[in-house]
């Protein structure tokens, strides 16, 4: 959890203005606005897998966000991410249904919604150190997918519930094609939100409690007040990527989201690089794509040898998830920066190429 | 009032219980001796039942054999799992090694998944004779043996910590690794040996749960009960943390008995553990006998 190590020599900055700038070089920006140019035409190029794909990429890439300002920014650990999720999902499809609250407004309304949930969870926690809001939110894990299995005036039960497709001024938006744009707007807005929260007083607040939580006490930084607010505000991204995801597959059920997803989320964001928002964005896209090629890889690998003494297809569930929980540990243990730490180095041996230190 | 079926469940909820203590019992050690919180316990446990499980079934070793060839490799692993994964850990900071114990958890679970399959497997009948009369109660002797051997457990713990020279060691390194490596205590061997013998001790529990009900990756629950009552007991207290496991067993089963009799809202008896966590957390976080965390700067 180091911040941007790989400055090459020369590169300085002379004013704070210059130094929290989100894009340090004009070509940066460009970069950027070009990208989401450039994604807004995907819809029309995409195969439908892929446009599936990356919308996924796109909702979890938002609950990620939200628990890597909890763990990379404020340093707690919840592990009761895919509860939440699941309780933002509920939420949006419940209120839209039973008080005919448009989707465009029950989106995010559900993730406040689900914040507030999330801190009656997490503010008995917030007040003592990392590890016991770990197991508060295991607890929350539990809690909350006991009750949507309870709840059927809620949830339904252990029938799915159904939920409408986005609309906006009274068009309703159908197929992959159209909502990969609600998407890629939420994806947008949570990111450059966030980016901004981290360059404020109080990101700046959080950054110094993961770094040393009593010195930022001492001066004068309220541990209660931002622990709480980190947690909220990682319940509340959780909630508003749940109602998308409602809203996107029109039925929600509870099936596989355990503790199994929230350790999935969490792996996203170890794998992106705690701390690093666009590493977010990297170790979802990862995660996503991890069991997809693993099918891809064993499927061709079907009738082979190897496929026959490991029985590879009929065990295909349990290796993805040996994969990602090896995964987890590797990147823990020798690139806890993460993705985007790799990324950064990269650019940077191509920016002093050829002549490389 | 259905008096029977209260005793009947109350017993369950002692046996139940001193299980979960035993498994607290072995997660505060880690969490004593390496300030590690160890999400992978539960695994540990089934790793334990299922490799006395294969060694008695496959190999069709007799139970006194098995029984201790599985301690001594659950002995083994328990080391190799410190020194590979947890050891180039030691100096990161907590989280990242909290988090590296979730991954553990997730490739173990799916590796005897994958190894030994989803289905719940029955295990040898150990015992000749399938219930013993206590006290006019018809008890089933594989819970008398249960009880049994978690005491034991824990009395050889509570010797092991009180009188045997190692234990004094791991007692000085979890109150002060500094002074504790400064006296001449290897703090690298303390914490293996912490790894090893919590794993040893959860095997334990792990054969006794499988003798009971059978192996299955079910089993691994436990791993996650132990948080509750570890925190009731008090995160670093090792006396906490078995009465917290018999405070816990002892709840479910009366929750079970209040749902069944009075509410029946159906599986109460899984959740209620976890309501109690977060109501201890909103009381009394340090727990029963957990030392409250003053720091001095």
């Amino acid at each position: 959890m180091v911040a941007r190590s790989t400055i090459p020599a020369g590169d300085f900055r002379t004013s704070y203005a210059a130094d929290t700038t989100i894009f340090p070089t004009k070509t940066s920006r460009n970069f950027a606005i070009a990208g989401v140019i450039l994604l807004c035409f995907a819809p029309l190029v995409f195969s439908e897998y892929w446009l599936s794909v990356s919308i996924q990429i796109g909702i979890f890439a938002i609950a990620a966000l939200g628990l890597n300002i909890l763990v990379g920014f404020t340093g707690q650990i919840s592990i009761g991410q895919a509860g939440f999720f699941l309780l933002g999902a509920f939420t949006s499809a419940y209120i839209n249904n039973t008080y005919a609250i448009p989707v465009f407004f029950a989106i995010p309304l559900a993730g406040v919604i689900t914040a507030l949930v999330g801190l009656v969870f997490g503010l008995p926690a917030a007040r003592l150190k990392g590890l016991y809001l770990v197991i508060a939110t295991l607890a929350a894990q539990y809690i909350l997918l006991d009750f949507f299995s309870r709840a059927e005036w809620f949830s339904g039960g252990s029938v799915p519930a159904s939920a409408n497709p986005f609309s906006i001024f009274g068009y309703t938006l159908r197929g992959d094609r159209q909502y990969f744009y609600v998407v890629l707007a939420y994806v947008l807005v949570c990111y450059l939100l966030v980016t901004n929260l981290m360059r404020t007083r109080d990101g700046r607040a959080l950054i110094a409690i993961r770094d040393h939580y009593l010195s930022a006490e001492i001066m004068g930084i309220n541990l209660t007040k931002y622990r709480t607010l980190s947690f909220g505000l990682a319940a509340f991204f959780a909630g508003i990527a749940g109602a998308l995801y409602a809203h996107y597959q029109l039925v929600i059920s509870q099936e596989g989201f355990g503790i199994e997803r929230s350790i999935l989320f969490l792996a996203m964001i170890i794998i992106g690089g705690t701390g690093s928002i666009m590493g977010t964005l990297m170790g979802t896209a990862f995660v996503v794509l991890l069991p997809e090629s693993m099918e891809w890889l064993s499927h061709n690998l079907k009738g082979s040898s190897i496929d026959k003494a490991l029985a590879l297809n009929n065990n295909i569930t349990f290796l993805r998830e040996i994969a990602i929980g090896l995964i987890i540990i590797a990147f823990l243990m020798f690139e806890p920066d993460g993705l985007a730490h790799r990324w950064r180095q990269i650019k940077t041996y191509w920016k002093l190429y050829p002549f490389s230190h | 009032m259905n008096t029977s079926f209260l005793i009947q469940l109350l017993v369950n909820g002692l046996v139940v219980g001193t299980l979960y203590g035993v498994v607290a019992m072995s997660f505060v050690l880690i969490y004593k001796a390496t300030q590690v919180v160890n999400f992978a316990q539960g695994e540990l446990l089934l790793i334990g039942a299922w490799v006395c499980w294969l060694l008695l079934t496959k190999y069709q070793v007799p139970f006194w054999v098995g029984m201790p060839l599985t301690l001594v490799f659950m002995f083994a692993f328990g080391i190799a799992v410190q020194v590979v994964i947890l050891r180039p850990m030691i100096g990161e900071p907590i989280i990242s090694v909290i988090m590296v114990t979730i991954g553990l958890s997730t490739v173990f679970q799916a590796a005897l998944k994958w190894m030994f399959g989803v289905n719940p497997q029955p295990f040898p009948p150990v015992f000749a004779s399938k219930a013993v009369d206590l006290f006019g109660l018809q008890i089933q002797t594989v819970y008398v043996m249960s009880l049994a051997v978690s005491v034991a457990m824990m009395l050889g713990m509570a010797w092991f910590f009180k009188a045997s020279k190692y234990g004094l060691a791991m007692r000085a390194t979890a109150f002060n690794q500094q002074v504790a490596q400064s006296l001449g205590i290897s703090v690298k061997n303390v914490f293996a040996m912490a790894w090893a013998i919590s794993a040893t001790v959860s095997a334990v529990a792990g054969v006794v749960v499988a003798v009971v009900n059978g192996v299955s990756s079910g089993l691994s629950a436990y791993g996650i009960k132990v948080f509750p009552a570890a925190i009731l007991g008090g995160l670093d207290s090792v006396g906490g943390a078995v009465l917290g496991g018999i405070i816990i067993g002892l709840l479910e089963n009366i929750a079970q008995y209040v749902d069944s009799q009075y509410l029946h809202w159906g599986n109460l008896y899984e959740i209620a553990p976890f309501y109690v966590l977060i109501l201890i957390l909103m009381i009394k976080p340090y727990g029963l006998f957990g030392t409250k965390d003053i720091e001095r700067i």
